[in-house]
């Protein structure tokens, strides 16, 4: 049977030097096919993928209106949190884990006057926040509990800052000065920069470049360490017009992070929401019922719309392009296998069950699906080399050709191939033995 | 030319007939739509800013440090000083942002100070005296902003400003027909009187969420005192782009080193600022084009190889035509209307389809109703290619000798 196998196999390269028009023409589109389909899909799986599987199923956005019916955008909360709410949220620590996020750029300046400063940019969070994220480490850890209460300017650098300013030594406990402002290395992160930065949908950082640096949410405030990222404020004024009326206005401009375990805890934190929303309106600063959402990391990256439009158009696109260069190959199979009817003829009325023909052009087709594949691979490879032209560079550069993409390719490159030739294959099958004997 | 015959013969390839038909269909369903995608995109990024690229450039300097707000100010007339005096330099003015820069500050526009639901939605624009010119914007009514009319204010502070500039658009939507100069907006803040319109000026973002208030801009005359850094917009004399933008940050440098310049996005002239905007758009207009073209292609060949496989079967036929007397011409004919024939099948199929695929985009990704046009254009185009694909297989036929009637194959 393997050895049939093999032998029909032999066929089918034999038959490929045969009709060479119509053979090129074959792989040729099943190349171009599967190497739209492939190059879309490797993008598409760049930025349609789950940053945090282990956990995206526990850990959630909370957010309040603060707008009210009058104000707010199609009956949604803000995407983020003013700092009133997001202290209420800290301070009633009603989740396993929570924290709040901003972004800070600092300027970093080199202890050696000849280098220039430069920026860096990160986060102010909560200790939290590491184990939240599952942030490794490779030196130190995160800061405590503690040190978030009291204020304390500690620091947490990424690898490829530590490299920068250490040369990747442990500088664990080490100075670092940040716009004139000492801080104390407390933990080095590995190489860490999940995609999308689920984290931080609402300053629009989805896909930006890694971040350097951690600091203390408290220490942050208190130092008057302005967002580097974006406010959105309602049209109803309450905005304030100085640092401290601006912390207790309606401007919202921190993301909210809890870790929930189980659907109980889920339940029990919707209620602790709608709660706290009945306070403040029994407060006098809501005058409408609650209205907050709760959602987990999928449905936050579903709900702003996390994948790019042009990234599911192409897809869509590239599929469309698939299914017509199969088409295609079922038209060019047709003509190659039914060129063939007398031989078909003779082997038939040699003996050769249907069965046998069966075998012999599926095995053909697998091997025209073989050489579209490697033509596919190629194609890819070059799709890829030109997609920064097409997406933008940050996106560009996620997508990537690794093993599972080339067997994906040749998968199916191969079982398309395959697929579009049962058609054919019937129709050689069908060829009367007699009716081909008697026309030669 | 008799259709009767072709279509009889057609019935008995029905497998070929409908394949053919079948990619004539969803090529044209698909080339339509992308081709509607990539007038849509180069519409889009065609769009003027109103200002004069060419010779604009922007540095965006970030202070190390944190610098109140009256430091911040001081330093930022010393920059303009400096910028001023730099060789190549026609104008400055300091801005919060600038158009295509994708983030800035957007805000809501009223009418009355009582107003619950916002007149507009608006970019705004921090400037001084000089932003008309730097950006070489055309006054079209009113009056520039005086010298002394020339504030500044920090980020958190209320938005009022007594004088402001606005564009055409936003005068179109809040006063339409009528003279806009002297009228009164109300902004967060407050209340702020119009003294000059210009006629255009691209908001901050293009992006979809912001295309509300495309050309709504309110300019403000205000230095904007933000810690964390400030955009300078630079007007270049012409043909002095490029060193004027080096000359400017080594300038900048040798007033107040303490200050960060990114490497690469810390000065960039106006062209890069327009390709970094549209870097999307463009990509996938390449693209949809790319898809067009080698679609087009494979289809092309695919009717190649299947008229050529059908000519090859029928050689025997064609020899007893010709030697009943059917001209070479009659054969070229006869393949070209069967080809006719199918391709139109196709095409009628495919606009179908066309107009489907687009609903469906339509609901699903925001786009625009495909225009008649477009299926138009697409239908012909496929009918076309259909010909040319179809026409060195049926020269071939054509030369079929009668003789070939006689042979047994």
């Amino acid at each position: 049977m393997s050895g049939m196998f093999v032998h029909n196999l032999r066929l089918g390269a034999a038959s490929l030097r045969r009709n060479v028009l119509l053979t090129a023409l074959m792989i040729m589109s099943i190349g171009f096919g599967v190497a739209a389909s492939m190059v879309t899909f490797a993008v598409f799986r760049a930025v349609s993928g789950d940053p945090i599987p282990q956990k995206s199923s526990r850990l959630f956005v909370p957010l309040i209106d603060n707008r009210g019916p009058q104000y707010n955008r199609h009956g949604e909360p803000p995407s983020a949190l003013n700092y009133t709410d997001a202290m209420a949220l800290m301070r009633a620590h009603k989740a396993v884990k929570q924290t709040m996020l901003f972004p800070v750029g600092l300027s970093v300046m080199p202890d050696d006057p000849q280098r220039m400063p430069f920026k860096a940019v990160g986060y102010a969070t909560y200790s939290d926040f590491f184990s939240m994220f599952d942030v490794p480490f490779l030196y130190g850890g995160a800061w405590d509990n503690g040190q978030d209460e009291s204020r304390e300017a500690v620091i947490v650098i990424s690898r490829a800052l530590n490299q920068k300013l250490f040369g990747g030594a442990n500088s664990v406990g080490r100075q670092i000065t940040l716009d004139d402002r000492q801080f104390r290395i407390v933990g080095v992160t590995d190489t860490w920069d999940p995609k999308p930065r689920f984290f931080d949908i609402f300053d629009g950082n989805l896909y930006a470049d890694p971040s350097q640096i951690y600091i203390p949410f408290t220490y942050a405030v208190g130092q008057r360490i302005d967002t580097y990222g974006s406010n959105n404020c309602g049209s109803d004024g309450k905005r304030g017009d100085s640092w401290d009326s601006w912390l207790s206005g309606e401007c919202v401009w921190i993301s909210p992070w809890v870790q929930l375990e189980d659907a109980a805890q889920v339940q029990a934190y919707r209620q602790f929401l709608d709660g706290y929303a009945r306070e403040q309106r029994d407060a006098g600063r809501f005058n409408w019922a609650p209205n907050n959402r709760l959602r987990d990391v999928r449905e936050w990256l579903d709900f702003q719309h996390a994948v790019p439009p042009e990234s599911r158009i192409s897809l869509s696109l590239a599929l469309g392009f698939l299914v017509i260069c199969l088409v295609n190959t079922i038209g060019l199979l047709l003509a190659k296998f039914m060129r063939r009817a007398p031989e078909i003829g003779v082997r038939r009325a040699l003996g050769a069950s249907r069965a046998d023909i069966y075998r012999q052009f599926l095995a053909e087709a697998a091997m025209v699906g073989l050489a579209g594949g490697a033509l596919g691979l190629v194609l890819t490879a070059v799709g890829m080399l030109g997609l920064g032209m097409v997406f933008e560079p940050q996106i560009a550069r996620l997508a990537h050709l690794d093993l599972s993409l080339v067997l994906l390719t040749l998968l199916v490159a191969i079982g398309a191939t395959v697929f579009a030739a049962f058609y054919p294959t019937w129709r050689a099958a069908q060829v009367q033995p007699a009716w081909q004997l008697k026309s030669n | 030319m008799q259709i009767k015959p072709i279509l009889s013969a057609l019935r008995r390839h029905k497998a070929g007939t409908f394949l053919i038909a079948m990619q004539i269909a969803l090529t044209l369903a698909i080339v339509c739509n992308a081709l509607f995608i990539i007038h849509q995109r180069i519409a889009h990024l065609s769009e003027p800013t109103g200002i004069d690229e060419p010779n604009i450039f922007v540095i965006k300097s970030e202070w190390v440090g944190h610098p109140d707000s009256a430091r911040v100010d001081a330093m930022i007339r010393e920059d303009l000083q400096v910028l001023r005096q730099v060789a190549g330099v026609q104008n400055v003015t300091p801005s919060n942002s600038y158009p295509l820069r994708g983030s800035g500050w957007d805000d809501s526009v009223k009418l009355k100070p009582d107003q619950l639901q916002d007149s507009s939605g608006a970019t705004i624009y921090f400037a001084d005296q000089n932003f008309i010119d730097t950006l070489g914007l055309k006054l079209i009514a009113g009056r520039n902003f005086r010298a002394d009319e020339i504030g500044h204010m920090d980020m958190r502070y209320r938005l009022a400003p007594p004088v402001v500039i606005v564009t055409k658009a936003l005068v179109q939507k809040l006063f339409p027909g009528e003279d806009a100069v002297g009228k009164t907006i109300y902004l967060i803040g407050g209340p702020g009187t119009i003294v000059g319109v210009v006629d255009l000026l691209q908001a901050q973002s293009v992006e979809r969420w912001a295309s509300d208030f495309a050309y709504r801009s309110v300019i403000i005359p205000e230095r904007l005192n933000i810690s964390l850094g400030s955009f300078y917009i630079v007007r270049a004399q012409p043909g002095q782009l490029d060193s004027a933008m080096h000359a400017a940050v080594k300038a900048l440098f040798a007033q107040n080193p303490r200050r960060v310049i990114n490497d690469d996005d810390g000065v960039l002239s106006f062209s890069d600022v327009r390709s970094r905007a549209y870097e999307s758009d463009r990509g996938m207009a390449i693209l949809m084009g790319v898809i067009s073209v080698v679609l087009l292609a494979v289809t092309a060949a695919g009717i190649v190889g299947l008229t050529s496989f059908w000519v090859g079967q029928r050689r025997k036929q064609i020899g007893v035509r010709r030697a009943l007397g059917a001209t070479r011409r009659d054969i070229l004919r006869y393949f070209m209307t069967e080809n006719l024939l199918i391709s139109s099948g196709g095409a009628l199929f495919g606009v179908l389809l066309a107009i489907a695929m687009n609903l469906w985009m339509v609901t699903r990704f925001e786009m625009h109703r495909l225009s008649l046009t477009y299926l138009v254009i697409g239908a012909v185009m496929l009918l076309l290619l259909g010909q040319g694909a179809v026409l060195a297989p049926a020269l071939r036929a054509s030369r079929v000798p009668p003789v070939e009637a006689t042979r047994s194959v």
